[in-house]
């Protein structure tokens, strides 16, 4: 301890330079190839960088963010806050109750949107939550009605909250309540329709609006029990097992929703307030449902993605969603401000008969599990889903391992078997992703274009270029 | 017993990795007890317990580095070897597993910080055009690698930005605008094979920096390290950042004895700076600047050599037999490839004639200057434009002499002489009054063979010179006669 200083100078001296004059050198090399070539030809390592100039006028926003001082300071923790979330599900409660929801107030996926540029299958949602809150006795007379301006719709995101696909939560729809232990921020997604005509992908039939009236009468309350019963339900660790079993936690749910039901059916049998005949209605609906863990996946992802928000000069991405007409992102850095463009038509696969000219633009909020290190950015963790929405193997672990060009980070807690355990990619950073014109592969499913069709098919969409350009010049400007 | 804490601001690990590299530190010969950990309050007391004070700011957003070290000799050697094997598992601890996994090898890293994290890297060498450098070499510095930035067009206050964000994390930018480096015998950008030796080069001048680490390798000296700095690191504006930095690190690196700065001449206030600077350093440090009363490159190698007590060589040259008879009056034209070659030439004629060079119609041209190279690659790779210019010259009947230079070395044209030494020759045929002076930078392991060139060259009828002051002292001998040869500066 007495010679504190003078030591510290002297290993500092050791690394001067990191070493540069007494380790091997190892080079990396970006830009002509010439100078990589004569590296090698003196047998000394190089790595070949394959570059590309970014798009023309963004150089100098480039810069700024960059040159910034604090700005990796700023990208690290970020994201650190990011993967250290731990999302834990605590209650099952109403929206009116929980987000304070009036009649005649509706949540949607995406960034805000009004009734006029609303998709097919936005509408169709609308119609079919104000049939279920009988603010209408009709479709045509929702419709009217909703033309008229009768209803507020808002998005999800503004109340801390995720939807898939149309996302319409309306007042009676029961929530998830997802908390993060970590940095105490509060999440919510509604439960889970399961497939086929479901109100998330536009359909409004009878058949849908019974099953909704169900899951507010019976499954709601129902989870509500289980879970206060059981106690907090680690997300986080419900995912990462499921993540080596076999789902990447967008377009398959499989592992995850059967862990959950693991988890909370011997709460929910235990549970006197719930009648025996009413759990096993339960447990019989979540277990008839591959995706039943989807929205709670969402919600956990939602207050990953949520701890990350506003640290300044960061360009983290905290948010991606979809309307069904624009393509949002948000962006740490630039708070709440979103940045748009038109959403483009998934390439996928298609059920029965329906084919692309069926398809609704890319729609839903559940792009958020990409924004926190899942879904698409997990392909290389799904072999079950690949063929689905993107071909081969090879081709799945390629798309993760592409992913890692624009994230900031490699998750501490999702693991990829294939990839050597080797953590999924998290934290899509903007400025990467100008940098290189890698785009984020996001799973997704396909909604039919017209109101009240359901589900045409599913696979892999883009966002828009310039939601990443524009959100790189605007974080230019706060810096 | 001896500690070292250190907190690192922002330096996130996980903790499985963190207590991984805590038990492989404790195993190592001479340590006597180690942690690295987070600086949360339950590792707070951990290190508390183990003894160790660590400071109050560290919070659980800051890496702590705790190393004891059992009693040794001066020097602290047993804490470096600890730190150096920190930073080696730290690194390990960071990088993807497994390059090649069950699906091969994955596709090429698409920016300088993805390529960084894949492997171990010391240095990012980045030649992508100038208004794209910085994001590059930010990753590079966040990645805690040094930077080489080959590329010019970086604008100066983007420059400025790299180089503090540089010092801030004990690294170093070499340029923009930086042609050549050599560190741990590797070569990036246009250097020379030269022996390894005890001299440090620091260079704001590449060409300047190969012709002195090739007369010092003709000398059997050799070199250490040379760290380029870029052309504009010794103006007003950057204000010898870089110069400074790698100054402090050859005086600080065990295998360099001397010192020799070379530059196109700087800002005179920033020369000031640098020779304070370079008086504080154990190490010496000489000069050689393009200057009146400074030392030409060759008369810097001679000093150097002296001031290491080892001998002067007589440096290489061949004469051609062509034995040409010109004519006294006549022109000097230099048609150069390096800038500094360039300035030393013409520094030595004016110091030998006086200021009215042009007026006798001698001229010194640059074509590796950006007037040539915009759009177009440098003279050193692409040859035609100077070509072209030794046609023109050699049908001017008041051009006397031709002054040339050709520099090998790595990433430089693979045979110069298989072009030069025909144009030479074809320049020669029908002048028996005009002559060629070639000044050869490059040494004998060059991939070019410097000794195959001097031949090649020497046979089409020049007179080459490994130093380019005796080349340009000789080419003033045969325009203005022995008045030149030897002339006391």
């Amino acid at each position: 301890m007495s010679d504190h200083h003078g030591t510290h100078r002297d290993v500092h001296r050791a690394h001067r330079l990191g070493g540069l004059l007494s380790r091997e050198p190892s080079v990396v090399a970006t830009g002509v190839e010439v100078l990589a070539s004569a590296l090698a030809d003196q047998a000394v390592p190089v790595e070949a960088v394959d570059w590309r100039p970014p798009p023309a006028g963004t150089e100098a926003a480039l810069a700024a963010v960059l040159g910034a001082p604090g700005h990796a300071e700023a990208n690290a923790r970020a994201v650190r806050r990011m993967v250290t979330a731990r999302p834990h599900l605590v209650d099952v409660r109403p929206a009116r109750d929980v987000l304070g929801l009036e009649p005649g107030t509706f949540l949607h996926a995406g960034p805000p949107l009004e009734w006029g540029r609303a998709s097919g299958p936005m509408r169709g949602a609308l119609i079919g939550a104000m049939l279920l809150e009988g603010l209408a006795e009709t479709p045509r007379g929702a419709e009217r009605r909703l033309e008229r301006g009768a209803a507020v719709f808002e998005p999800c995101h503004h109340h801390a909250a995720v939807g898939p696909m149309a996302g319409v939560v309306s007042p009676s729809m029961w929530m998830l309540v997802v908390e993060d232990a970590e940095h105490g921020g509060t999440s919510y997604c509604s439960l889970n329709e399961g497939l086929g005509k479901v109100l998330r992908y536009g359909a409004y039939g009878p058949e849908v609006i019974e099953r909704l009236a169900w899951m507010g009468e019976v499954l709601g309350p129902a989870l509500r029990e289980a879970v206060r019963r059981h106690g907090p339900v680690d997300l986080m660790s419900l995912i990462a097992q499921a993540l080596q079993m076999g789902d990447e936690l967008h377009n398959r749910n499989r592992a995850a929703t059967s862990l959950l039901l693991r988890e909370l059916a011997p709460a929910l049998a235990a549970a006197e307030e719930v009648p025996r005949a009413r759990a096993a209605e339960a447990l019989a609906f979540a277990a008839g449902n591959d995706h039943f863990f989807l929205n709670a996946g969402m919600a956990a992802a939602k207050a990953c993605a949520d701890a990350a928000r506003g640290v300044p000069g960061s360009s983290l991405v905290v948010a991606m969603a979809r309307n069904g007409t624009d393509f949002g992102i948000q962006v740490s850095g630039t708070g709440d401000r979103w940045f748009t463009g038109p959403a483009g038509v998934p390439d996928g696969l298609y059920l029965g008969a329906y084919g692309p000219d069926d398809a609704n633009p890319d729609i839903g909020d559940s792009a958020i599990t990409e924004t926190a290190g899942m879904g698409g950015f997990a392909l290389a963790a799904a072999p079950a889903i690949v063929r689905f929405v993107g071909g081969e193997v090879p081709d799945a672990v390629a798309a993760t391992q592409r992913m890692y060009e624009i994230t900031l980070a490699e998750h501490p807690v999702l693991q990829i078997p294939l990839l050597s355990f080797r953590g999924t990619p998290v934290g899509v950073d903007v400025a990467r992703v100008v940098r290189t014109g890698i785009l984020p592969v996001i799973d997704t499913g396909i909604a039919g274009r017209e109101p009240g069709t359901g589900q045409v098919g599913a696979g892999l969409v883009e966002p828009p270029a310039n939601v990443f350009t524009d959100a790189l010049h605007a974080l230019a400007e706060t810096v | 017993m001896r500690d070292w804490v250190e907190v690192r601001r922002g330096g996130y690990h996980d903790s499985v990795t963190l207590m991984r590299v805590s038990r492989r530190l404790s195993e190592r010969p001479g340590v006597a007890g180690a942690m690295v950990a987070m600086g949360t309050g339950l590792n707070r007391e951990m290190f508390g317990r183990m003894g160790f004070a660590v400071p109050d700011e560290a919070g659980p957003d800051d890496l702590v580095v705790a190393i004891r070290v059992e009693d040794e000799g001066p020097g602290g050697a047993g804490l470096a070897e600890a730190g150096e094997a920190l930073e080696g598992l730290l690194r390990e601890a960071s990088r993807p597993p497994a390059r090649e996994g069950l699906l091969g090898a994955p596709a090429p890293a698409r920016t300088t910080g993805s390529a960084a994290a894949r492997g171990e890297a010391t240095v990012a060498l980045l030649s992508v055009p100038g208004p794209h450098v910085l994001p590059e070499a930010m990753d590079a510095l966040d990645a805690g690698l040094n930077v080489m930035i080959f590329s010019d067009n970086v604008p100066v206050a983007q420059e400025i930005a790299l180089k503090e964000a540089a010092a801030r994390r004990g690294l170093i930018v070499m340029g923009p605008d930086c042609g050549t480096a050599v560190v741990g015998g590797a070569g990036l950008g246009f250097a020379n094979a030269v022996r390894p030796g005890p001299v440090g080069v620091v260079a704001a001048s590449g060409t300047g920096a190969q012709q002195l680490m090739c007369l010092l390798d003709a000398a059997g000296a050799g070199v250490s390290h040379v760290l380029g700095v870029g052309g504009r690191d010794l103006s007003p504006e950057v204000s010898g950042r870089s110069a400074l930095a790698a100054l402090a690190a050859l005086d600080a690196d065990p295998a360099t004895e001397l010192i020799v700065l070379v530059s196109k001449p700087p800002a005179p206030q920033v020369l000031d700076l640098i020779r304070e600077a370079a008086r504080r350093l154990d190490t010496p440090v000489v000069f050689a600047l393009p200057l009146p009363g400074e030392d030409d490159l060759t008369r810097a190698a001679e000093k150097a050599l002296r001031a290491l007590g080892r001998p002067v060589p007589v440096w290489p040259r061949w004469t051609s037999p062509r034995g040409a008879a010109p004519v006294s009056g006549r022109a000097l034209r230099g048609l150069f490839a390096g800038g500094t070659l360039r300035d030393e030439a013409e520094m030595i004629a004016r110091d030998a004639l006086g200021r009215e060079l042009e007026a006798r119609g001698h001229r010194f041209t640059d074509f590796g200057d950006d007037a040539y190279t915009r759009g177009r690659a440098h003279p050193m790779i692409d040859p035609t434009l100077r070509l072209e210019a030794l046609r023109a010259e050699a049908a001017d009947g008041g051009c006397g002499v031709l002054l040339l230079d050709v520099v090998l070395g790595h990433g430089a044209e693979p045979d110069p002489a298989a072009a030069l030494a025909p144009a030479v020759a074809a320049a020669l045929r029908d002048r028996s009054d005009l002559a060629v002076v070639v000044s050869l930078c490059g040494t004998p392991a060059d991939p070019q063979d410097r000794d195959r060139q001097a031949v090649a060259l020497c046979e089409a009828g020049a007179d080459v010179f490994a130093s380019n002051a005796q080349a340009a002292r000789h080419a003033l001998t045969l325009v203005d006669g022995p008045i030149a040869e030897g002339t006391p500066r």
